[in-house]
């Protein structure tokens, strides 16, 4: 059984080196599928022998977790020789770039890892833990992960037809996609907070390497944006290990979450911040709203399956301990207040993939709302949050960008009548849309969750995240609509195109289709079997009781008719030749529902736009308070939460 | 006891089906009748709407599409679901996600025309979405905060009625219930009345049948949304507040009618103001009242 946590671990880093060394593009063909198939069938395979094998209330805290490796300074000593070469990427760059600050942070985290490695007496804990919430990710990860690096292959190819300008290094761009999936397991496998540490480092030089791809002035910025604001939740990290293991003797998130020490306030805190801006929540939104200078694989694996996730894997990890907190309430507060103004200013773009950026960090905000608030029920919701956003942001991502390849446009507003142009790809892309928002799916269900969790919650922070998702749920409603209204259409004259889109990008959007369904069907089986016990797990004892099974059941018998209600509607209407007008205009209508002969005699033609509400949302008006209402926010609670651990030890003094 | 429960479910959703067509098409015919006497007119017959949706019914269906047949389908079986899931005593939080999809379906409707009024129509429709989902969304919080209930029943069998916690948010609907019924002052993205600039706005390019099923659809969801009304004020413990809530829900169309007679449609950004500012001043604030009082 311990097999598969090392591949899983190492694979991908061998996978990372074979493609680094083996240049060709007929040898990627071959590896890069097979790799990523491997990657999925053992994260298939892990997930089926170590779900049975955690107890009931196996997870971390409150439970017997399933926890190996305890004497292991070997790999101590791997990982120290890790974090060198990190530091000396970062440094080659930095330096060749002038960016000064990335050197100080980066230098300053590493000599505090280098002490706490070094000089510190740690006890001897598990390094690795095996428990729902591990394999939940694992899967998402391994399953989603690999499909991005399957659905990059053949989108690398069309890109570099179509960018003449950018020189491809598709050898180095694979190697750390993979590099970037190893890391990520790595992470989620880790009980120890060193080693986790580490493969948090992994992930974010990793994404700083890929947002650079391009090499272009914008995307060098913006890869360096991503590094310091990262660097700066890793410095977080590490001042809030370095305060565990020499005030409290805590090394690992096992003795952090049983710990009843008042002292752990702080550290949490700082934890807490390194996720916040791992999962960019404002003010640290920048860095991921600029990693779309990068080709759409990138953009994909960051936003799905990968990085995001390592930030709110975090917080939510830390929910139990920070629940009644002031680092609870940062962290609900920021989420909260992320979602609302993030969702607000997605209204505002008309490039694809911008809206689904801001899309991803308002999601995202809801997932650390709930890990915020820290009750059982809205951690079942922010895990649900978690699968569903994956599966269809993912799956959204690699639709814009096949568009993209096929249309050479990104901006939404081209998309009109995709859903003639490309029906399989408009198909596709509006399950993804709809899964974001719309019953039947998962997102609606988990915020209708959230909802009854924060009123449930009774505290005031709680019932400010009430409004926040009051407001911002009506936001989110009209962005995903309007983009849902321009796929469907249609001018009288467009006519079905050519797909160029290859067979690896199919494979991937396929099988994300397929997984989309199967997620939603066998949501009961999931909340019943894998996700309740997690949250009992971390809470005792049938915490998760407050998620009531009749409204469960509720939930499912809507999901089921809303599944069957368009069916219905399709089959009561497909076969149907209806007759047909053209559309009413201010005029005669050309013929074509685009030109009409307008007042004169002469010809005008309409040109139709969706509502973008600049002057409403627009980030001239929002981005700057926000930015200051969030770091206000953050320094007021951590101050607070320094202040509590600094009256705690004065009082035992 | 749960068996009697099932049984008044199925009841109210068999009723429901049933009978909502004809309160909401008897409703809308009595607009029309008040209405034409505010204005010294006549008007048509009560069962005019009946009529005219007969008659919309024989017509041969016509569509820009292929798409729209589909989509006013799923609207017009969205709202009846939404009816049915409040009428069976179940969740109101999901109701009203249930009412949300609908709409979108309309609005998408809508959009699949590439026609400029019904794509104003469309977005205007969106936005009046962004406007009164705040307030709905907190209408339920609001019952949830009062009667330790998201379930119709639930609130149904409380202590006291709703309205005794909840004053503030009734308010606040009935301010917003235009946008829902279609009526001035929040009537932009489609209008009964004469005076509209964009012709009619999301039903611009629907024709026939679909038309029709519009019509009905609409019927449904104003039943829907009286029984919102009514759910503020009846009691199960009480059986005068029942009778009182069907007044209170007669009282509260009559009113919207009055004032789709007596406002003029405002500008969107208004609307939107507006709107956001009664969700804040009224219903922020009722909840966290209620919060902390009860």
């Amino acid at each position: 059984m311990v097999e598969l946590i090392l591949f899983l671990i190492l694979f991908p880093f061998l996978a990372a080196v074979i493609l680094a060394v083996a240049r060709s593009q007929a040898a990627r063909r071959i590896i890069v599928p097979i790799c990523g198939i491997l990657i999925i069938i053992a994260a298939i395979a892990f997930a089926v022998q170590w779900l049975p094998a955690i107890g009931v209330f196996g997870a971390m805290g409150g439970g017997t977790g399933i926890m190996l490796v305890t004497e292991a300074h070997v790999v101590d000593m791997v990982m120290l020789i890790g974090e060198v070469v990190l530091l000396v990427v970062i440094l080659a760059f930095s330096f060749k770039y002038k960016r000064y600050f990335c050197v100080v942070l980066s230098v300053v985290q590493f000599l505090i890892m280098l002490v706490v490695d070094l000089v510190m007496d740690k006890p001897e804990v598990y390094q690795l833990n095996i428990d729902r919430l591990t394999v939940i990710m694992v899967l998402i990860v391994g399953i989603v992960g690999s499909l991005i690096c399957i659905y990059g292959f053949g989108y690398m190819k069309d890109y570099h037809h179509h960018h003449t300008d950018v020189k491809p290094r598709q050898p180095f761009f694979f190697a750390i996609l993979f590099m970037f999936l190893g890391a990520m397991m790595g992470l989620v496998m880790s009980n120890s907070l060193i080693w986790m540490y580490f493969f948090w480092e992994i992930t974010s030089v990793s994404s700083f390497l890929l947002i650079g791809y391009t090499r272009t002035e914008e995307a060098i910025n913006n890869s360096f944006r991503a590094l310091w604001m990262n660097l700066l939740g890793g410095l977080g990290f590490a001042v809030g290990i370095c305060f565990l293991v020499s005030n409290c003797g805590i090394v690992s998130f096992d003795q952090l979450l049983a710990s009843g020490n008042g002292a752990i306030l702080l550290p949490v805190a700082l934890l807490a911040f390194a996720g916040l801006t791992k999962s960019a929540q404002l003010p640290f939104s920048r860095w991921l709203l600029g990693a779309m200078v990068a080709p759409t694989p990138t953009s994909a694996l960051l936003h799905s399956a990968t990085m995001v996730k390592a930030g709110v894997y975090l917080l939510l990890r830390l929910a139990p301990v920070m629940a009644g907190t002031p680092a609870g309430y940062m962290v609900a507060f920021v989420g909260g207040f992320t979602f609302l103004i993030t969702s607000m200013l997605a209204i505002t773009k008309s490039d694809g993939k911008q809206v689904l950026a801001y899309s991803t960090i308002s999601n995202l905000g809801l997932i650390t709302a709930c890990a915020g608030v820290g009750m059982p029920e809205t951690v079942w919701a922010g895990v649900f949050l978690i699968i569903f956003h994956a599966v269809s942001k993912s799956m959204l991502f690699q639709s814009v960008g096949a568009v993209e390849n096929a249309t050479g446009s990104r901006d939404i507003e081209s998309m009109t009548g995709l859903i003639v142009r490309y029906p399989k790809m408009a198909f596709v892309m509006i399950i993804g849309i709809c899964g974001m928002f719309l019953a039947p799916f998962g997102m609606l269900i988990s915020k209708w969750a959230a909802l009854k969790a924060f009123v449930d919650a009774g505290d005031f922070i709680s019932l400010i995240m009430v409004f926040f998702v009051a407001f911002g749920s009506a936001t989110t409603v009209f962005y995903w609509s309007k983009w849902l209204g321009k796929i469907i259409s249609v001018p009288g004259k467009f006519e079905k195109c050519e797909h160029k889109t290859g067979g690896t990008e199919w494979f991937s959007l396929w099988i994300h289709f397929v997984l989309m369904i199967v997620i939603c069907l066998a949501f009961l089986p999931i909340s019943g079997l894998v996700v309740a016990p997690l949250v009992d797990g971390m809470f005792g004892a049938f915490a998760s009781a407050a998620i009531s099974s009749s409204n469960l059941f509720t939930m499912f018998v809507l999901l089921v008719l809303i599944i069957i209600i368009p069916l219905i509607a399709w089959g009561t209407s497909h076969k149907k030749n209806y007759r047909k007008e053209l559309a009413y205009m201010a005029g005669i209508n050309r013929g074509d529902d685009i030109g009409f002969v307008n007042s004169f005699g002469g010809t005008t033609e309409v040109n139709l736009s969706s509502w973008y509400m600049e002057d409403v949302f627009g980030e001239h008006k929002l981005w700057k308070p926000s930015v200051w209402i969030t770091i206000i926010a953050i320094v007021g609670f951590i101050a607070a939460s320094a202040g509590t651990v600094l009256t705690a030890i004065g009082g035992v003094l | 006891m749960a068996n009697m429960t099932f049984i008044w479910a199925v009841v109210g959703v068999v009723a429901y089906i049933i009978l909502a067509p004809f309160v909401g098409g008897l409703l809308a015919g009595f607009d029309r009748k008040f209405t034409a006497h505010m204005q010294g007119r006549k008007g048509p017959p009560v069962l005019q709407p009946f009529f005219d949706v007969s008659k919309l019914l024989k017509k041969e269906i016509t569509v820009v599409n292929k798409g729209q047949r589909f989509l006013v389908v799923c609207f017009l079986l969205f709202i009846v679901i939404t009816g049915c899931l409040f009428f069976a005593g179940l969740d109101l939080l999901m109701c009203f996600f249930a009412l949300t999809t609908a709409a979108i379906f309309l609005v998408l409707a809508a959009y699949s025309a590439h026609s400029a009024y019904s794509h104003m129509g469309a977005q205007r429709e969106l936005l009046q979405m962004l406007c009164y989902e705040p307030i709905i969304l907190l209408i339920a919080v609001g019952f949830y905060v009062a009667t330790d209930s998201f379930a119709v029943t639930g609130i149904l069998h409380g202590t006291v009625s709703p309205i005794v916690w909840l004053p503030l948010l009734f308010i606040a609907f009935v301010m917003i219930l235009p946008a829902k019924l279609g009526k001035s002052p929040f009537d932009i993205s489609t209008s009964h009345h004469a005076h509209q600039e964009i012709v009619k706005g999301v039903t611009t390019e629907l024709a026939g049948g679909n038309l029709a099923m519009v019509e009905i659809a609409h019927w449904y969801e104003d039943v829907f949304l009286l029984g919102v009304i009514f759910l503020f004020i009846a009691n199960m413990n009480h059986w005068w507040t029942i009778i009182l809530g069907v007044i209170v829900c007669l009282v509260v169309y009559f009113i919207q009618t009055l004032i789709d007679n007596t406002c003029a449609r405002v500008k969107w950004n208004e609307m939107l103001r507006f709107t956001w500012l009664v969700a804040i001043a009224l219903g922020v604030t009722n909840v966290i009242l209620v919060y902390y009082l009860r």
